[in-house]
């Protein structure tokens, strides 16, 4: 038996609404042998996993928390990578967000009025835009790889955030921890519902509306698809790659700075020495699970959020280290990633014997 | 109809027990019969000519017989007997070898390594040069196997290719498109060289869309439409015209090409003094190109393919910019140094050769695809950068009914259509602007003969309505049958062109082989 892979005339519209829930059910199936694995009920684990934490308020209410910073993310991921440009350093500018917006109230902690937050807002946005394009002139300019430019560039910002809250931005009241001063008043963002939802949610919600609209009806998005599918076609059509590369890693950085600043000034409510439990990452996850598309984005937003609530579930009931959580979302990558040849192609089995080699091969021997 | 092993008796056709017969051969693909019942025979000392469009199941079937694919029924029988051609490799056992349409050589080899590493038990090096030697100069084929490929023009490698299939000692040679290549001297060069083979009582399968050439050395042709045998016949007896409407299925329509413009009439599109260095390093550089088209004429660029047709193409359309302004200049405005889009506004369109990927997305809808070259064209389709793609759609429905594009559904992505209908869609969407200058390339290419025609009359309709046309073709047919003047670009430099009507096949070759300036062609050995 050999298996053929046989591309479709047109991509497959019932595979793009299929594959992802395709790949949600293959990470399940494959989780329930992982937690088999490694000796705990694989029922039970699942449950707890993925349902418990939609069975209080307080846990939905979290849901939202960590969803909103993610789907952030994701929204400007998605355009980077229709445009395809591997934008692989939201970690980075996240944190980069996180530091510039931190700037006024930790060096000018008397400045509290509501608007300061304007005022960080915009330094986190700028921060996370600037980050962003490093890689992406170090591409224009040199023709350097932005997969691994933007990578590296992680790591530069994460220890430059680690250096700064145990160094020059340590609370000088706070008792030696390795933490910023504690915002205050206009310095954290405004609260929407119950305790901890904030006006961040509105922000995420904004983003997916505007991208959606942007990627649909306008000629911006029209040329991020071109010069993403055939750059050829796109040079005939008079769009400039050039440009193209800029904008896109000017709005996922400028994307991902908003929510390291919101998750700074919600949250967390300080600097400290990590601002995030990879959702700069994550947020990869989430841009192809949800198809590359806004609204798609929203909902694997929601579900990645599950992921991570589930892990921290698994550790507090059954003991379970909470790196399960990068277990699942990597299964999860893995799988939307196979599911999408599902889109463009479709299997075949082929009894094999009777065809010896050599089919469709031909010219020397 | 004549269909099967002599049915009917052919004066002109070589006797004899049939070398290779295919019986009922039919091959399915997932959802389509590619070949469907066929049923032909070659005879020794023959050279068989294979017709039909594209999609017709010709190369399926000489895939078939060259054991790169196996028939889903029917059987080959190869000198009265049955035998199953496992692959290639038993294929070249039997005697029947294979001469390639693109080349498989490696170009930092010499000629006699290329050919040592496709013998299944090379002899020593020494040998093997004397048999290369003997066998090139039997079949007029001057090759020096010392020379290193990378240095040969494309008729010699392609020699390489026959000398190789030809030192397997094959009865049967297949070959596909061989003359698609080469310039009209090379082929007749060829001829030479296939005369000599069926005098030996060689038999050649020749897969060819010329007509011209297929009546000039075919002693029998199939043709073949929509998988199937329509028919055979002796070529020399047909008419280029009935061979066309046996492989289309139709009588084809003539074109009507009323008189051209007056001499007086104004430049639309200059080309001065255009010299562009090569972008990389397997591109041709631009010397000195100058070229005027006027209103109400077609100017056709002839040459063979890689001598800077694409570059010419990419700095007429703007898609790289020449280093002065006044390098272009489209119904007087200079615009060498302007982008695609401010061409277009000067109401200029182009069609590029490559359809998928460069004039169309392949994975985008038609009205997307109308979007990608009309954006800026200030006609509605983008206001306050928001896409009206209603109205783009409304483009795809105009264009179908002009061109007869058959596609599946209204509006579906550019590469579900096949080829000729992807080419009337990207030729239509540019002539729906009503342009006043076009600058096309490969009009026809890869369509068939139905549609070629259309395309034909419409350029030579729009060019009587006072647009300018420039083709840029490696079609000579086509170029001698639409054009009023023609140019030969040859690495990268650009005759005067001469009126099309004095020109012979013969005339455009000598100028394609680079002999209208003398240093040019002291350089190419």
């Amino acid at each position: 038996m050999r298996i053929e892979l046989i591309r479709r005339p047109e991509h497959s519209r019932t595979m793009v609404v299929l594959s992802p829930i395709i790949a949600i059910a293959l990470t399940v199936i494959a989780g329930f042998f992982v937690f088999l694995a490694i000796g705990v009920d694989p029922l039970q684990a699942l449950y707890i996993y993925f349902i418990e934490p939609l069975t209080a308020g307080w846990s939905i209410e979290a849901l939202f928390v960590k969803a909103v910073p993610i789907i952030l993310v994701a929204v400007g991921l998605s355009l980077c990578y229709l445009a395809n440009n591997w934008n692989i350093g939201a970690e980075g500018q996240f944190a980069a967000g996180a530091i510039a917006g931190s700037v006024f109230p930790i060096l000018v902690p008397g400045w509290n009025g509501p608007e300061v937050m304007v005022a960080m807002l915009v330094m986190g946005v700028l921060g996370g835009m600037l980050y962003a394009a490093i890689p992406a002139l170090l591409k224009i300019r040199f023709g350097a790889n932005e997969i691994l430019t933007s990578l590296m560039l992680v790591y530069v910002a994460q220890l430059f955030l680690d250096w700064l809250a145990r160094g020059p931005w340590r609370n000088p009241e706070g008792h030696n921890f390795p933490d910023s001063r504690p915002f205050d008043g206009g310095q954290v963002l405004p609260v929407l519902v119950g305790s901890d939802v904030r006006i961040s949610l509105v922000f995420a919600v904004v983003a997916v509306i505007v991208a959606w609209f942007v990627l649909r009806r306008t000629l911006t998005g029209f040329q991020i698809s071109v010069l993403g599918q055939a750059p050829r076609a796109g040079a005939f059509a008079g769009f400039s790659q050039n440009r193209m590369i800029l904008l896109t890693f000017l709005v996922s950085g400028g994307l991902a700075g908003l929510a390291g600043i919101c998750e700074v000034a919600g949250p967390i409510g300080m600097l400290r020495t990590t601002v995030s439990p990879g959702y700069g990452f994550t947020g990869i996850i989430v841009a192809f699970l949800g198809r590359l598309n806004p609204i798609g984005i929203f909902f694997a937003g929601l579900l990645l959020a599950l992921s991570y609530l589930g892990g921290e579930g698994m550790q507090i009931a059954l003991g379970i280290s909470d790196q399960i959580t990068r277990v699942f979302q990597g299964m999860l990558l893995f799988f939307v990633l196979a599911c999408d040849t599902l889109i463009y192609y479709r299997i075949r089995f082929v009894r094999t014997g009777q065809h010896p080699a050599g089919e469709a091969k031909h010219g020397r021997a | 109809m004549a269909t099967g092993a002599g049915a009917v008796d052919f004066p002109n056709r070589p006797k004899g027990e049939p070398l290779l017969a295919a019986i009922g051969i039919t091959k399915d693909f997932a959802t389509i019969r590619a070949n469907d019942d066929i049923n032909f025979a070659i005879h020794p000392g023959e050279i068989h000519a294979l017709l039909g469009e594209n999609g017709a199941g010709k190369s399926t079937l000489v895939k078939i017989l060259y054991g790169a694919l196996q028939p889903t029924g029917g059987e080959i029988r190869w000198k009265g007997k049955p035998v199953a051609i496992a692959n290639p490799a038993a294929a070249r056992a039997l005697g029947i070898g294979m001469v390639f349409q693109h080349f498989s050589l490696f170009d930092a080899l010499t000629v006699a390594e290329n050919i040592a590493l496709a013998l299944a038990d090379p002899p020593p090096m020494n040998q093997l040069r004397a048999r290369i030697e003997k066998v090139s100069a039997e079949y007029g084929l001057p090759l020096n196997p010392r020379s290193v490929v990378a240095d040969l023009s494309v008729g010699e490698r392609q020699r390489v290719e026959i000398v190789r299939c030809l030192l397997q000692e094959p009865q049967l040679i297949i070959m596909d498109e061989p003359t698609s290549v080469l310039t009209p001297q090379e082929a007749d060069d060829l001829f030479v060289t296939l005369n000599r083979l069926v005098a030996e009582k060689k038999s050649v399968l020749y897969i060819s869309h010329r007509l011209e050439e297929v009546k000039q050395i075919c002693h029998h042709a199939t043709i073949l439409r929509h998988g199937k045998v329509v028919g055979e016949c002796d070529p020399q007896q047909e008419t280029a015209a009935r061979l066309a409407s046996l492989m289309v299925g139709a009588e084809l329509r003539q074109l009507q090409a009323p008189a051209p413009a007056s001499p007086s009439a104004p430049v639309r599109l200059a080309v001065d003094h255009l010299s562009l260095p090569r972008p990389h390093a397997f591109a041709i550089a631009l010397d000195d190109v100058c070229l005027d088209v006027r209103g109400g004429e077609i100017v056709s660029i002839a040459g063979v393919a890689g001598n800077g047709q694409d570059e010419l193409f990419d700095a007429i359309s703007g898609e790289t910019r020449a280093g002065t302004p006044g390098a272009v200049r489209i119904d007087g405005a200079e615009c060498g140094r302007r982008g695609v889009n401010t061409r277009r506004r000067l109401n200029a369109a182009f069609v590029p050769e490559e359809r998928l990927g460069h004039g169309a997305v392949p994975r985008m809808k038609l009205s997307s695809n109308v979007v990608l070259t009309r954006h800026a064209t200030r006609e509605g389709l983008v206001k306050s950068g928001v896409v009206n793609f209603t109205g783009a759609r409304e483009v795809v429905d105009r264009v179908t009914q002009l061109f007869d594009v058959r596609k599946g559904s209204p509006d579906p992505e550019a590469s579900a259509l096949s080829g000729g209908n992807l080419q009337k869609f990207v030729v239509g969407r540019e002539f729906d602007r009503k342009p006043g200058v076009l600058v096309v390339c490969q009009p026809t290419w890869g369509v068939d003969a139905g549609a070629a025609t259309t395309i034909r009359q419409a350029l030579i309709d729009l060019a009587r309505q006072g647009a300018a046309v420039l083709v840029i073709s490696q079609d000579l047919d086509e170029i001698l049958e639409i054009s009023d003047r023609v140019a030969v670009i040859s690495k990268g430099r650009l005759s005067p062109p001469v009126d099309a009507r004095g020109i012979t096949r013969e005339g455009i070759g000598l100028l394609m082989g680079g002999a209208h300036h003398g240093e040019g062609a002291a350089h190419a050995h």
